[in-house]
């Protein structure tokens, strides 16, 4: 085939492009999809509380990973603040992952039960009263808005059926009641402490 | 890994750099017809088109990206799992299943992330350990480190990355959050009380009255334990409140200077850990209080919390 024939034919320059650039992925990344290491929980990863669960869901409707990363990269600057590095092992049951990445914020991937659950609260409502020079945004609104657990049974199993995540019948029959009732505030902070649970 | 995934990644990877090979060695060939530097037999809204070929040291230059990307593959874990390339080179240990296999594997692992945590180790642990450690290798008394201005100074460092977010860059703390600079302790001030506080973290639990006492009972308390400061209050009310306060006893104290033991505040001073205002004291009773100090023997261990046990000591010994 003629280069020209090529260059002149724009669908099919987009044909070529795409399989010269999926070469890496396959190489890359489709390996890693069939590895122990990244499809195996490590030994102590438990699944999150249907609390933990909604505290989740919040933590991603305010878009705190557009400024906090949880992924502590194998270097000393990190694992000193942070703690143990992330594994794979840790993440099989984050769909969709949270390890963002960008850091204007710390990384959160072990904030679990570094501070009180009245630290976090406070903290969430005003950054300012225990960081004077923290530029978070405040949010105050989570200590006012109240759980239903309408959807919550639902979230548990859609995990659970499709993600392979072991949890209980009981505990999506249960899921509702353990957060009905609850503010929103609770379930952030119950997700927030425990973050990074499988290596503390 | 399986062999399948060896031979997939081998093959992809040998065709992608053996396909650029190929690809370079085809478009080098001058297969225009035209010499180099002459025009070529087309143009374009009369602009024209000499037959310039990329210079050799670029072409050059593509080879050489050819021959170091093999190289690379060999001197690195790439083909197979459990293979770390000829330099044996491995970023960190990533398949440990928990922090105890991590651990152990640290003391055997050579990855670059083992190498950097070593060579720390010996450079700044050895820092850590000449101001928190005597001659004999045991820990110097709290007392006397606090004297040194050099520890105190590394644990101030220590006090501000891990400590400030709660009590504060001064160490004065903040509602709910304990001034740790006014000699006023809940678990006592002596360095090894400090010291456990650090390392095993404190968990300080007022249980909510408001089932027992009801409103009226929680007024009258408060009016007691706002009298026991020196505050004037209802005298009616407090006389009530010290009738009550048998109940607060077990944990105050009879005269309600607190206990160290059980972290229970003196309520006889003008210190407030969540606010002396008649409303803030009647909240604390009637919903009670949970402070939570977290652990840090984990995450910092035992010489860093030592120094950080010295500075916060010597905190309150200047006055």
């Amino acid at each position: 085939m003629k280069h020209e024939f090529i260059e002149k034919n724009v669908g099919l320059l987009a044909v070529f492009i795409v399989i010269a650039i999926s070469f890496g992925g396959l190489a890359q990344i489709t390996p890693l999809m069939f590895q122990k290491e990244t499809n195996e929980p490590v030994d102590t990863l438990r699944p999150y509380t249907a609390l933990e669960m909604e505290g989740r869901d919040i933590y991603i409707r305010e878009g705190c990973s557009n400024c906090h990363s949880q992924m502590i990269r194998p270097f000393r600057a990190e694992t000193e603040r942070y703690g143990h590095y992330s594994v794979a092992g840790e993440g099989v049951w984050e769909h969709p992952f949270l390890w963002g990445s960008k850091r204007t914020g710390p990384d959160l991937a072990r904030v679990g039960e570094r501070y009180s659950d009245a630290w976090h609260e406070v903290h969430l409502i005003n950054p300012r009263d225990v960081v004077p020079q923290s530029n978070m945004p405040a949010y105050p609104w989570l200590a006012d808005n109240v759980l239903t657990g309408e959807d919550t049974a639902r979230k548990l199993s859609i995990f659970r059926d499709n993600f392979g995540v072991p949890y209980t019948d009981e505990d999506i029959a249960g899921a509702k009641a353990a957060v009905q009732g609850k503010t929103e505030m609770q379930a952030i902070i119950a997700y927030l402490q425990s973050l990074g649970h499988a290596f503390r | 890994m399986s062999i399948f995934w060896t031979i997939w990644i081998t093959v992809i990877t040998l065709i992608v750099i053996i396909g650029c090979a190929v690809l370079l060695r085809i478009t080098s060939k001058n297969t225009t017809g035209v010499e180099e530097g002459q025009p070529m037999p087309h143009t374009f809204d009369g602009i024209q088109e000499l037959n310039n070929p990329l210079p050799k040291w670029w072409t050059g230059l593509f080879w050489f990206t050819i021959v170091i990307g093999l190289l690379y593959t060999f001197a690195f874990p790439s083909y197979t799992a459990n293979w770390n390339g000829l330099l044996d080179w491995t970023s960190s240990e990533q398949s440990v299943m928990s922090k105890e296999e991590s651990a152990k594997l640290a003391e055997t692992s050579h990855s670059q992330y083992q190498r950097e945590m070593n060579a720390a180790e010996e450079k700044y642990g050895a820092v850590f350990k000449e101001l928190a450690y005597d001659e004999n290798g045991v820990y110097k008394d709290l007392t006397l480190v606090a004297e040194d201005p050099e520890a105190v100074k590394v644990g101030q460092r220590l006090f501000l990355q891990n400590c400030a977010q709660c009590h504060g860059s001064d160490a004065r703390g903040s509602t709910g959050f304990p001034n740790l600079a006014d000699n006023d302790w809940l678990y006592g001030g002596e360095p090894q009380a400090i010291k456990d506080s650090i390392m095993h973290g404190r968990q300080g639990i007022m249980a909510a009255w408001k089932d027992i006492l009801g409103e009226q009972g929680i007024k009258e308390t408060a009016a007691y334990v706002l009298k026991l400061s020196g505050r004037r209050v209802n005298a009616i009310e407090a006389q009530a409140g010290e009738e009550r306060f048998v109940m607060c006893a077990a944990c105050h104290g009879a005269d309600g200077t607190g206990n160290h033991a059980l972290g229970a505040p003196n309520l006889t001073n003008k210190i407030w850990l969540y606010g002396g205002s008649r409303k803030a004291v009647e909240d604390t009773i009637r919903n009670g209080r949970s402070g939570v100090m977290p652990a840090w023997s984990e995450i910092l261990g035992e010489d860093k919390i030592h120094l950080i046990s010295a500075f916060v000591y010597s905190l309150s010994q200047e006055k």
